[in-house]
């Protein structure tokens, strides 16, 4: 029987590095493993012991791409823990600085990372030989979410603005002003973004996901909501792990979670537009519905037309939450610790990222537990490799070998958030 | 210019958040000049065109924390003319060098229900801890002008123009007012500068990611935070976070009990 052992020693146009294991047996995939190497850092072991004042500046350092999402599902778990509720303008500036993250990291993977794929470069600087305008109009909405970041937050990487009960300081009218010009123009370049890769040729290929995401009553959902499925989960974030459990695996130092009663399931963009649909903009839906998508879309090759139409939401939302905005009295709300537990989960742009501390009565941490969108989403995507390599098993491994890294970079893995040296070996038997 | 001729660029990852090399892919109105001015040769974030070295300027994020990666950084070094360390991980082994303050075994047991499968050193380590490096920039995250401005310095053969003096002086220079004297703790006049101070201008006070300057006096700074109600808690607590294994920040957190 012929062995047969292709090897890719990393994935690239991802953030952080992996390992991929397919193996092929008798014409049949019998097992593909994302393997996840990052070394990892143990935040949930040194969090023990620090204080909730400094807990929203350590867990930005999770990850440089997505610092918004760990500061946001903290202090939201610190205010559940202390019973403080942050409405109002402070609340609309959350939500403000989290477009801001959607819009460069959206931004980011859409045009440098995930278009090249469609259209047989290796990156988007050799992209740009051909395609100059749209790199050049995908750098420019990056700097316009970054430019968001950095009034709100003080710098686009670690923002150091973001603390329990709000913010250290709040932003004058005079200094969103600009920003609002930037996202004017950002939001022209983002409808453009969408029909330029929606035109790109998709593989025909659909899977039956459980999606999970957060569901809010008014809202396309950035900080609240109920977790629901499009099964039967609806749920508390309080009652997550009523739901799902995280297991350790052997080939990954990002643990895999899991529903507990049916396994593999999935967050992200995909995740959030089919669940939310009727909660973006009649502007957005239409966008949708012109791309060639319906309320929900389950090829996941698609996700960066999806990916396409958050960065326009997040523009628009952005621009109607500038205009409404009137600076608050305080910049944040008085935070009186007390011993107790507290919960947060909020949509990062690659998925729901949950959080959990127990506090004492100074506030303290006793134990903390952080549950990122990428380990989440490791089985799912594992399940797609499983069936992407089935439906090509005929094909030259070289093809195979492209198809499997464009599955993963389907999801934005962010594997810093978990993982490190992504290596591809095929074997055939 | 030729393809043969353009200093040939290298990006290397190891522990950390991949944040300090997001800062080169920040610079949106800069990187399609500088993919001109450089072949960019390895830059797995970025492209899947990997080419083998020599490299000219190899910039290396994160801290060593694997046996692994010891073995990977000589490799690096082996192949690059300039090594520059870019952020707190590369620099000062990170956030991750916490576990150098505790026993590791107790870390994995708390985060892993199978510690059997995770392979890691008791220690956190910048890369100046293994082999020889050109230029420390230092930063959690950096700051991407100061990237720039390195990158261009290697290029173009002269020393960096990265100051080393405390935060301090950016407040001045920005005419920020002292958060201190409002009453504020802050750790800038201890901080090595480069983030162009950008905590006191949120009126709050700076929390020392950019590492300890040259020459920090530490004890004279905690005394003054004592006497604006700081407590040794607290002081421990903020010598320890991101630059915590530098060394005048891990003998000040040493000073300060719980």
């Amino acid at each position: 029987m012929a062995t047969k052992t292709i090897r890719v020693d990393y994935l690239t146009r991802i953030e952080g590095e992996g390992g991929l294991d397919l193996r092929i047996s008798d014409g049949r995939v019998t097992s593909a493993q994302l393997s996840i190497f990052e070394p990892p850092r143990f935040f949930e072991a040194f969090l023990r012991g620090r204080g909730y004042v400094e807990t929203p500046d350590l867990v930005a350092r999770i990850c440089g791409i997505c610092p918004i999402a760990y500061q946001m599902s903290a202090v939201h778990a610190i205010e559940h823990a202390f019973g403080v509720t942050v409405d109002g303008q402070l609340r609309a500036l959350r939500r403000l600085i989290y477009c801001g993250e959607w819009i460069e990291s959206h931004a980011l993977h859409v045009v440098m990372l995930h278009a090249p794929d469609f259209l047989g470069f290796p990156d988007a600087i050799q992209m740009a030989r051909e395609h100059g305008d749209m790199v050049r109009s995908g750098l420019a909405l990056k700097k316009a979410g970054n430019e968001l970041m950095r009034v709100l937050g003080g710098r686009e990487i670690h923002p150091v603005n973001v603390k329990a009960g709000g913010f250290y300081r709040v932003p004058s009218r005079a200094e969103l002003a600009p920003v609002a010009e930037s996202l004017t123009r950002a939001h022209e370049l983002a409808v453009s973004l969408v029909r330029w890769v929606a035109a790109f040729p998709f593989p025909h290929f659909e899977r039956d996901y459980e999606f999970v995401a957060l569901r809010h009553p008014d809202e396309y959902p950035f900080n609240e909501g109920r977790l629901v499925s499009n099964r039967d989960i609806d749920i508390d974030i309080a009652d997550y792990e009523t739901q799902f459990e995280e297991r350790h695996v052997a080939h990954s130092t990002a643990l895999h979670s899991l529903l507990k009663r049916r396994g593999a399931y999935l967050v992200g963009p995909l995740a959030r537009y089919a669940l939310n649909f009727d909660r973006l903009p009649p502007s957005v839906q239409a966008l949708a519905r012109e791309s060639g998508l319906g309320p929900s879309c389950r090829n996941p090759f698609q996700s960066i037309v999806v990916r396409a139409l958050e960065i326009v939401y997040a523009c628009e939302e952005a621009l109607k939450l500038i205009a409404a905005y009137q600076p608050p009295a305080l910049a944040a709300l008085p935070v009186r610790p007390r011993a107790a537990t507290g919960f947060g989960c909020t949509e990062a742009p690659r998925g729901m990222c949950w959080h959990r501390y127990e506090f004492d009565a100074e506030g303290t941490i006793h134990a903390a537990r952080i549950v990122p969108p990428t380990s989440q989403n490791q089985p799912s995507i594992e399940a797609d490799l499983a069936a992407v390599a089935t439906s090509a098993l005929d094909q030259p491994d070289e093809f195979i070998r492209d198809r499997c890294e464009q599955t993963i970079r389907n999801h934005d893995p962010c594997i810093s958030c978990s993982a490190h040296f992504l290596k591809l070996s095929l074997h055939r038997t | 210019m030729s393809e043969r001729k353009r200093p040939r660029l290298a990006v290397w990852k190891f522990a950390s958040c991949d944040g300090c090399q997001l800062s080169l892919l920040d610079c949106e109105d800069e990187l399609l000049a500088l993919a001109g001015a450089v072949q960019i040769a390895n830059f797995p974030e970025a492209s899947s065109a990997i080419e083998d070295g020599p490299y000219d300027l190899s910039l290396v994020e994160g801290s060593i924390t694997t046996a692994h990666d010891k073995e990977r950084i000589l490799k690096v070094r082996r192949q690059s003319k300039h090594l520059v360390t870019i952020g707190a991980c590369a620099t000062a082994g990170g956030i991750q060098a916490l576990r150098n303050f505790a026993d590791v075994n107790d870390f994995i047991a708390a985060v892993y229900a199978s510690p059997q499968f995770i392979k890691t050193l008791a220690t956190s380590t910048p890369i100046s801890a293994h082999v020889p490096v050109d230029f420390e920039l230092h930063g959690c995250p950096i700051n991407k002008a100061q990237l720039i401005e390195v990158i261009s310095a290697f290029l173009a053969g002269r020393k960096p123009a990265i100051a080393a003096h405390s935060v301090c002086i950016e407040c001045k220079r920005n005419g920020t007012v002292c958060v201190m004297v409002q009453g504020i703790p802050c750790l800038g006049p201890v901080t090595h500068a480069g983030c162009g101070a950008i905590c006191p201008s949120f009126r709050r006070g700076c929390y020392g990611c950019y590492g300890p300057m040259d020459t920090p006096n530490t004890a004279a700074l905690a005394r003054e935070w004592r006497a604006l109600g700081a407590t040794p808690r607290d002081l421990r607590r903020v010598f320890r976070s991101f630059n915590a294994a530098a060394e005048p920040f891990a003998a000040a957190s040493e000073a300060h009990g719980d």
